[in-house]
């Protein structure tokens, strides 16, 4: 029962890959689409479709997070590919949900991309089969502490992907990037809308990740016996964390604003993928649950 | 409440803020760059290069890269092992590249938390944020205590505006206008002909709290954590602890420890009981459950207490966390005449999943020759192809000891602190053991006579260890309390726009009308719904008098 549901989630996985690869095509013939009418944004019929097939996949991922859940008997974020499964699942969900508040699709050729990228790189490198949890695991702190990490990391990289855009649109502004390939970016805000929505995300992202690390003090208190001490995963979270305060003062500093804060951005989420990439698999430290 | 505002919040201010404090304050003034370019040389006295060197220090230009500086300088604290989080990767890293380490040693890299350029940079990141927050705390203190901002010189340049007629007269609708910006928590000052109103007082009040928060947590640190200690100490089964300075295996003092901080107690290791499951998957035992039942003792007092991971003890004023785990075997060693002059339980060290265990055993007296035992512990004994001994499982199925039988002088007289898990093995004489061709294996209750009528060594029977971590931490309350007021601060920083709205009567006297006007400082594109709302309630108050909201 257990294993057949293990299964399940895993070729769940597998479908919404495939179905965010078709959104992918899709949102990129839009942007060619718009592209070609010469600095007119205006959607073509392919953005509806493109946004229609992604929100299946992000139904069957969705199917396929809480089949893994149900097949743990526990929530899905106790190791490296179940981190990478839900923290996807919420970047598409946190690009949805802002869908609803402002309209934000010309980012969704990114963010399906990227979602592709993420599953693939996760499935097939990280994946490990439901195994029971060490008893430091077993605590509610696991619920709070990576839950507000995995929406911490969605929203991060939804507003690296403004961020992105908005370097890209602001050279075009200032004449450059100026060929036939770059001309989807007519169908993108102003390089200031996209800092001004960047911003709003990223701070929404900061909260969460300040919640990630006090919670993690917290949990590391009962588990560790001190609430911070400079393991690896606790540096990176705290590399992050400044980061990111740089780029939230970068914004009210004049001279700062514009490309410097948006570079900024991206140094934090790259530090954001290097803590979960790289500091999990090869970096020695008390957060070795990365089931590998 | 005081009746004029701030006059020069300039100075008061981060000289490169870009939300300019003085353009929110007067909207028409022409967007004059009071600092064209604040962070030039000084042509003037040694005055004025402090002040020079003051108001870079606490530009927003200087907070942001400190903190991309210490980012950055954290980095080598996961590249590098450190004393704090991994001393024993430290000594590896000694031994196996020592040249490498007399100059990672050199600039402190083992150490980076506390070294001295990463405390440089952290100390002049928080002059840098008190030199900030001191005036702008100031500032603030005066702006929550004025009115709300004059109208402005000219309407045109309010991004939002409104107009509205007023078909129950000038004086009626300006009241309405009044009794909705009060119910949305606007300050607002009335006069004849118009109002001016203020919100969002609270986003530079959080915004204040978050920074004197971080501060708070700083002054924690340093104020109260040299009290702090902590120290390590295995406790076998039936061994009773008594939190004493002697008793610990390892200990870590604060700067400013005494030993009367060391509150009397007793803790006494009933029995510890851990629960294992199979991996399906990757075949091997994994831990699921660690449960040490404890008898704690404080004064007269004594009770039963459970001890798991992510559940500390408390006893007086320190915590006690479970931390590891492992098996003691009880050996006992007898003269020929069969006297005993060894017998007690011996921690063993597990070196995998499955706790096969390696432990020393020393005997320097008694016998006629000082004994040495390298032992090894399987908990559930196989044998291997080769005809080594292997375990295959965590729990004690069929435990086994094997010894490497040593004598010669065990270096304790020496004087030189001995690591009790190691034996000098090339200055022994190996008399049994692997490769000798007397294999030493022992079942629980099995003996072995010692070749050369030495004496014997009986494995006895099996006890359990735990290891834990005792620890006073005196600064967790006050980073606790700082950390609430982070949360809070920033939350209430960031949920707050900063707005003011003016009203004022136009149009003729007889057909009177509102103008509405507002702005905000920062973006805030939804100060338009905001202020259509305020409209809109106005009018629904004008037409029904006795809806509020």
């Amino acid at each position: 029962m257990t294993n057949s549901l293990e299964s399940i989630s895993l070729i769940a996985t597998y479908s919404a890959m495939a179905v965010y690869t078709l959104a992918f095509i899709l949102f990129t013939v839009d942007l060619a689409g718009r592209a070609a009418t010469d600095g007119q944004s205006t959607p073509t019929r392919w953005l509806r479709s493109a946004m229609a097939v992604l929100v299946l996949g992000f139904v069957i991922h969705f199917g396929a997070d809480v089949t893994r859940a149900i097949s743990a008997h526990r929530v899905p974020w106790a190791n490296m590919y179940e981190f990478g499964l839900t923290a996807t699942l919420v970047l598409v969900g946190v690009f949805l949900g802002i869908n609803l508040w402002r309209d934000v699709r010309f980012v969704g050729a990114f963010v399906s991309g990227f979602a592709i990228l993420a599953l693939g790189i996760v499935t097939v490198n990280f994946y490990v089969a439901v195994s029971p949890l060490p008893p430091a695991l077993q605590n509610y702190w696991l619920v709070i502490h990576v839950c507000v990490a995995v929406l911490g990391t969605g929203f991060f990289a939804t507003g690296a992907a403004l961020s992105a855009s908005q370097l890209f649109q602001q050279s075009r502004e200032e004449g450059k990037l100026q060929t036939r390939s770059w001309r989807f970016l007519s169908a993108f805000p102003s390089s200031e809308s996209l800092e001004a929505l960047a911003y709003r995300i990223l701070v929404i992202g900061f909260v969460f990740w300040t919640f990630t690390v006090i919670a993690g003090a917290i949990w590391a208190e009962r588990a560790w016996g001190r609430y911070w001490g400079w393991d690896t995963k606790e540096v990176w979270s705290f590399i992050i964390w400044t980061l990111f305060a740089g780029y939230i003062h970068a914004r009210a500093t004049r001279g700062w604003r514009g490309r410097p804060a948006a570079i900024l951005s991206l140094i934090g989420f790259g530090a954001v993928l290097f803590n979960y990439g790289i500091v999990n698999i090869f970096f020695k430290g008390l957060h070795v649950y990365s089931g590998l | 409440m005081a009746s004029r505002r701030p006059s020069d919040p300039a100075s008061l201010q981060p000289v490169d803020l870009a939300d300019v404090t003085s353009d929110f304050d007067s909207p028409d003034a022409p967007r004059k760059n009071r600092l064209d370019d604040p962070i030039r040389g000084p042509k003037l006295g040694p005055l004025e290069f402090l002040r020079w060197v003051w108001r870079v220090l606490t530009s927003m230009r200087t907070a942001i890269i400190l903190l991309v500086l210490v980012a950055f300088a954290s980095i080598p604290g996961s590249l590098v092992p450190q004393r704090s989080s991994d001393p024993n990767g430290v000594s590896i890293f000694r031994d196996t590249n020592p040249e490498l380490f007399k100059f990672y040693e050199s600039i402190q890299l083992f150490d980076t938390f506390t070294s001295v350029w990463f405390s440089s940079i952290y100390l002049v990141l928080f002059i840098s944020l008190i030199g900030c927050i001191v005036p702008r705390t100031m500032y603030h203190w005066r702006i929550l205590r004025a009115e709300p901002a004059a109208e402005p010189a000219s309407w045109a340049r309010l991004p939002y505006r409104r107009s509205e007629r007023a078909t129950q007269g000038a004086a009626v609708a300006l009241d309405r206008a009044e009794t909705v910006l009060r119910k949305a928590h606007y300050r607002v000052v009335r006069d004849d002909t118009s109002i001016r109103a203020e919100f969002g007082y609270l986003r530079e009040t959080g915004n204040l709290v978050f920074h004197i928060a971080l501060v708070g947590i700083l002054t924690t640190l340093a104020a109260t954590g040299g009290f702090g200690w902590s120290g390590q100490r295995v406790i076998i089964e039936g061994q009773t602890f008594t939190n004493q300075l002697a008793s610990y295996d390892s200990f870590h003092p604060g700067s400013w420890f005494a030993e009367q901080q060391l509150d009397p107690y007793g803790v006494t290791l009933e029995s510890f009981t851990p629960e294992y499951t199979k991996d399906p998957v990757k075949d091997v035992w994994m831990p699921i459950d660690f449960t040490a039942t404890v008898t704690v003792t404080e004064g007269d007092a004594t009770h039963e207490v459970i001890l798991k991971v992510n559940e500390p003890l408390v006893a007086g004023n320190s915590q006690m966390y479970l931390l590891g785990n492992g098996f003691a075997p009880v050996i006992t060693v007898r003269d020929p005449q069969g006297t005993v002059v060894f017998d007690q339980p011996v921690v063993f060290l597990s070196q995998d999943s499955n706790l096969t265990s390696v432990g020393v055993v020393k005997v320097p007296d008694g016998l006629s020759e000082q004994l040495g035992l390298q032992g090894f512990f399987y908990p559930s004994a196989v044998d291997l192809e080769s005809g080594a001994l292997s375990s295959n499982n965590p729990e004690p199925t069929n435990p086994t000891v094997t010894f490497n039988v040593y004598t010669g002088d065990l270096g304790l007289d020496s004087g030189v602190t001995a690591n009790v898990f190691q034996l000098p093995v090339e200055s022994l004489t190996q008399i049994a053991g692997r490769h000798t061709g007397t294999d030493v294996v022992l079942s629980p209750g099995e003996v072995f006579e010692l070749p050369g009528g030495l004496g014997s060594i009986e494995f006895t029977s099996l006890r359990r260890f735990i290891g834990v971590e005792i620890r006073h931490d005196p600064t967790q309350m006050g980073v606790a309390v700082s950390t609430f007021f982070i949360v809070a601060g920033l939350l209430a920083s960031l949920g707050t726009r900063r707005r003011r709205v003016w009203v004022r009567v136009r149009g003729t006297a007889r057909i009177p009308e509102l103008e509405w006007g507002g702005m905000s400082r920062g973006d805030d594109p939804r100060l338009d719904a905001a202020l259509d709302r305020l409209v809109e309630k106005t009018r629904q108050t004008s037409t029904d008098k006795v809806t509020g909201e």
